[in-house]
Parts: C-alpha cells; structure tokens; sequence
C-alpha cells in the first residue's frame, strides 16, 4: 500500500545512515560492496550494461561524488556518498500507482517490491535525491534496501548485521543506527557533530544525516621548520662539527 | 526532464480523444440524438480510438506491461493510480452514451445525463493526467498553478478542432457555435501557454547546490561518480530541447495561429473546400499540442540535477 504508515509515535523507529563528510575518503569501497552484495541478495542482480564497453551502463544503490566548498586558501574538496535517505514522508511511495513501493512500518525502511513493480519511474521523479535508478534489464526500479537482508538475517554473525557500505566503509565514516532513538549512538553522533538534512525545505525528512565536515586547520599550531642554513651551527660538539663538514662537502 | 515519446503521444492523442469526448457528450446533452448516424457514429470512433490509442501507448514505456493492471490499485495516494481508474470508468458511460446518440428515438433525459456524466469524467482523466505532473515538488516548472488548466484548455482545443473536421467532412462545417467555440478555445490554449511559459521563464531559482548537499553557500562539482551517462542524468539531466526553446515555442504558436484561421476559413467556405481546410487545422493543432508538450518534459528542470552540477533550480 503506497499510503505511508503513521510514523509520529513516540518510540518509532527509523533505521537509517549517518555519513561523515569529514572522514570520507571517496575510496569507492562502500559503492562496490553494495553493489556486490545487492546484485546477488533481495531483488533480482543490479544489471550493468556493456560493463566492459565503451559506455558503460548500469544501477548502482550509492554514488560518491567530489564537491569543492570554499575560496582561494580557504578551498577544500570532500567525498559525498548518496543514497536513499529512507524519508519520513517520500513522496516516490505515494505516488507508485501499483503499491509496489512502500515504507516499512516496523523501521521505517524503503522499499520496492520488484514483483509487483510495473517499471513506469515515476518514483524516480518523485525523489529528489536520485536515489533510485531504473534497471534496464529487469524493467523494475532499484534502490537503496538499508540491506534489509542483512540486518535482520540470522544466517550471519552478529557484527555482520549492518549494511554492506557499514561494513565496507574502512574509515568508520558510515554508522548505521535507529534515528528514532534519541539516546542511540548514531542519534547522539548526529547531536554532538551538528548533523544535518538534504534539502530540508522540500519536507520529505529525510532520516538519514551527513555530518559536516569538521573547521579547516591551517596552520599546525605555528611549529616553523628549522632553516637549513642553521644546520650544524650548535652546540660545537664534535657531531655537530660531522655534519656540517659534511654539509659543506654536499652544498 | 526526458521526454518520452509514449508519453507525449499519450498525453496528445488522449488528450485530444478527451476533449471530443466531453464536447460530443454536452452535444448529445443539449441537442439530443444525433440527425445524422454515420457522423455520430464516427465521432463516437475517433474520440475512443484516440483514448484507446493513447493509453496503449502508455503502456509502451512500462518495464513490465503487462502488470499495468495492478496500477488501478493505489488510487488513494497516487495520481497516476487515479487516472488509469477513471480512464477506465470513462468507457462505461462514454459507451453506453455513444449506442443512446446514435439511434433514434432514444430517451432524451438519459441521454443528457449519461452526456453529462461522460463529459465530466473525461474532463477529471485529463485534470488527472495533469496532477500526475503538477504533483511533483521536485519539477518546479510542473508544480505550476497552470499546468492543470493548460493541460485542460489544450485537451478541449484539440478536441475541439477534431470535432470541427468531423463536421466538415459530414457537410455541417458552418454551425455557428461550433466555430466559436473552436476558434476560442484555440485562442484560450494559446494564451494559457504563453501566460505560462512567461511565468516559467521569470521563476526565481529557490534550491541552489548549498542546498543539496547541505554544505551551503558556494558549492562545486569537481568529480563525478561515474564515468558515463547514468540513468539519473539521461531521464532527469535532459538538455537538447532546451536551446531550441524559443523556436519550439514559436512553432507551437504559428500552428495555432494557422489552424484557427484555417478553421475561419472552413466556416466561411461551406463547400467542398471546407473538409480540406478542417482537416488541414487538425494537423496543424496536432503539431502544436505535440511539440508543447515535447517543450513541457524537456525544459522541466529537476532538482536532482543540483547533485549533478547544476548551480540552483
């Protein structure tokens, strides 16, 4: 049923990533180990076209981009991973005609059936954030399943209940965590880093945040590296007296 | 946004079917059984094929066609849901009103009501059509308090115009009502478009970079995901329209121009000349309606493309 579950009540959850934009690297791993686990799991595979060709084609759950902020000294780049932010009220689920796409009531996750999913992509226009893409191959639309076949599955080990970009992510700047709970660590993480919406103002609400990256440091605390001409010109020890001989032999 | 040519046929020919539609039903309505059996008959023909048509193509780019039957099922939430509901609704008065117009001696208060009642649900199919576009925040250009009343005037203009040449080849071209109402409704399509593209084209970005990636102020993209075109770009990053917009727009104007005064020319010709210019006005609001709503999808900016380079929308 694409009407949205009621998710206002106190104690709701709402699974969902935080994603540091400070300590992300852009090393593409997360993207991979989606496409890795999701091309083989819940839906049918993420379909590449011509993956060796010319023009390569096909769905991916999670891209990274490279953004510049900033002027002049004050420039800095950053990595920024986007996926399915699992909004409290996407509007890519209420406008399915076939009831294909829902919001899970249970945690709050998105997803599409891809039984019932007729492939017209109009949630994909709905959204914002392009976070669902088309599978050519298979005619449904993909996305972003919060890797609800992981994290519930009982097959794996414990610290293995976590989306694949989690585990994959070798910087930790990708948590996973109940946004609902306020005293969860991925809440308190979000409240002690400022951590922030996508396009606020549309009111989709979105539940996953970014974290922003932390204040630019530019001087290191005013350490000035020795000169070289000084090197040697010290204490007169015999070492001392080594070195800048030599010093003179290589000037 | 990608225009899709199924969809600009679908919305065209539907369109169009509609807006005959409606006018045959208020016709019946307020005249009562048709004089003339084969122009009922054939009228009747032309507005349901055009639908029937449209909505097939519809269907053309689905991923799994032959699961569009599922899609009369959310019709609580979704707009497209609705349409394909009163779409198909639309069949059973429409039909039921074409058998009681074209035979003789049918009851004249069933027949206005069932006239009624099919105008009125082919007009709310179009509204639909148009809410399925004027619903998404993120298309700005759709989410537009026009969209819905040029979707409409359009669907009655071309209609309009079929029902003209339909006349005209029956030899009935010079009904003075009709040939107001043609040439009005053409002129009410082309004011709406040109009130509309004036109101787009003076629209204030509101969403920039900043906001999309929620590091605010001056925001660059210096890397891509990937290394060719994907699905995001190619349906939503849509551009080549875009530069040819004011000659797209010209055009669409010049057609409406030149079937309005084709259609004064049928009027005041009655005779054998008189289908030729009809149908000649017919081909021209086509083109029209058809490259206006090539123009709708591809100079609709979605706000994805702020994640793609786009500055602001």
């Amino acid at each position: 049923m694409t009407t949205l579950p009621d998710t206002t009540q106190a104690g709701q959850k709402k699974l969902g990533l935080v994603i540091d934009l400070d300590t992300c690297v852009g090393c593409q791993a997360c993207a991979v180990s989606c496409k890795e686990w999701n091309t083989q799991g819940y839906s049918a595979p993420l379909t590449d076209l011509e993956p060796y060709g010319p023009d390569p084609a096909g769905a991916w759950l999670n891209r990274i981009h490279g953004y510049e902020t900033g002027e002049g000294d004050n420039a800095r780049g950053l990595h920024f991973p986007r996926s399915c932010l699992h909004c409290e009220t996407p509007a890519c689920v209420t406008v399915c005609p076939t009831g294909a796409s829902y919001k899970r009531a249970e945690d709050g996750i998105v997803l599409v059936n891809p039984d019932t999913c007729i492939g017209c992509k109009l949630c994909s226009w709905a959204c914002p954030y392009g976070a669902r893409e088309y599978d050519q191959d298979d005619g449904v639309m993909k996305k972003c399943t919060l890797c609800v076949d992981r994290i519930y599955n009982e097959n794996l080990e414990p610290e293995d209940r976590k989306p694949a970009c989690v585990k994959a992510c070798p910087t930790g700047a990708r948590h996973f965590g109940d946004l609902g709970d306020e005293n969860s660590d991925v809440s308190k993480l979000v409240e002690a880093r400022g951590g922030f919406d996508l396009l606020p103002q549309m009111d989709y609400k979105p539940v996953n945040k970014y974290l922003p990256p932390r204040p630019r440091r530019d001087k290191a605390g005013g350490v000035k590296s020795a000169p070289l001409e000084t090197v040697g010109k010290g204490d007169g020890s015999l070492a001392e007296r080594v070195f800048s001989w030599i010093d003179e032999v290589l000037s | 946004m990608h225009p899709a040519y199924s969809v600009i046929l679908f919305t065209t020919a539907s369109g169009a079917g509609y807006g005959l539609l409606a006018l045959l039903g208020l016709t019946g309505a307020s005249h009562g059984s048709v004089s003339d059996f084969w122009f009922g008959a054939v009228s009747m023909l032309v507005a349901l094929g055009l639908i029937t048509a449209g909505l097939l193509s519809s269907t053309f780019h689905l991923g799994h066609p032959e699961r569009a039957w599922r899609a009369f099922s959310q019709w609580r939430s979704s707009w497209l849901s609705r349409e394909g509901v009163l779409a198909v609704a639309t069949y059973i008065p429409a039909c039921l009103f074409g058998l009681l117009w074209v035979l003789p001696d049918s009851n004249e208060t069933l027949l206005a009501v069932l006239g009624v009642v099919t105008a009125i649900l082919a007009t709310v199919t179009v509204i639909c059509t148009a809410m399925i576009y004027a619903s998404l925040s993120t298309i700005r250009a759709w989410r537009h308090w026009m969209v819905v009343p040029v979707y409409v005037i359009f669907s009655v203009a071309t209609g309009a115009v079929l029902l003209f040449a339909l006349a005209s080849v029956f030899g009935r071209s010079g009904i003075p009502a009709l040939g107001v109402i043609t040439i009005v409704a053409l002129v009410l399509a082309g004011l709406a478009k040109l009130v509309y593209w004036i109101s787009i084209d003076n629209m204030k970005p509101i969403y920039t970079m900043g906001d999309a990636t929620g590091l605010g102020g001056d925001v660059r993209q210096w890397e891509l995901p990937h290394t060719s075109e994907n699905y995001i770009q190619s349906e939503m990053g849509f551009r080549v329209a875009r530069k040819h917009a004011q000659k797209l727009r010209m055009i669409v104007g010049a057609c409406l121009v030149a079937a309005l005064v084709l259609v004064w020319a049928a009027f005041g010709f009655e005779g054998n000349a008189a289908p030729v210019f009809a149908m000649l006005a017919v081909v021209l609001a086509s083109i029209g309606a058809v490259v206006e709503r090539w123009l709708f999808f591809a100079q609709a900016k979605h706000v994805v493309s702020l994640f793609y380079g786009e500055q602001s929308v």
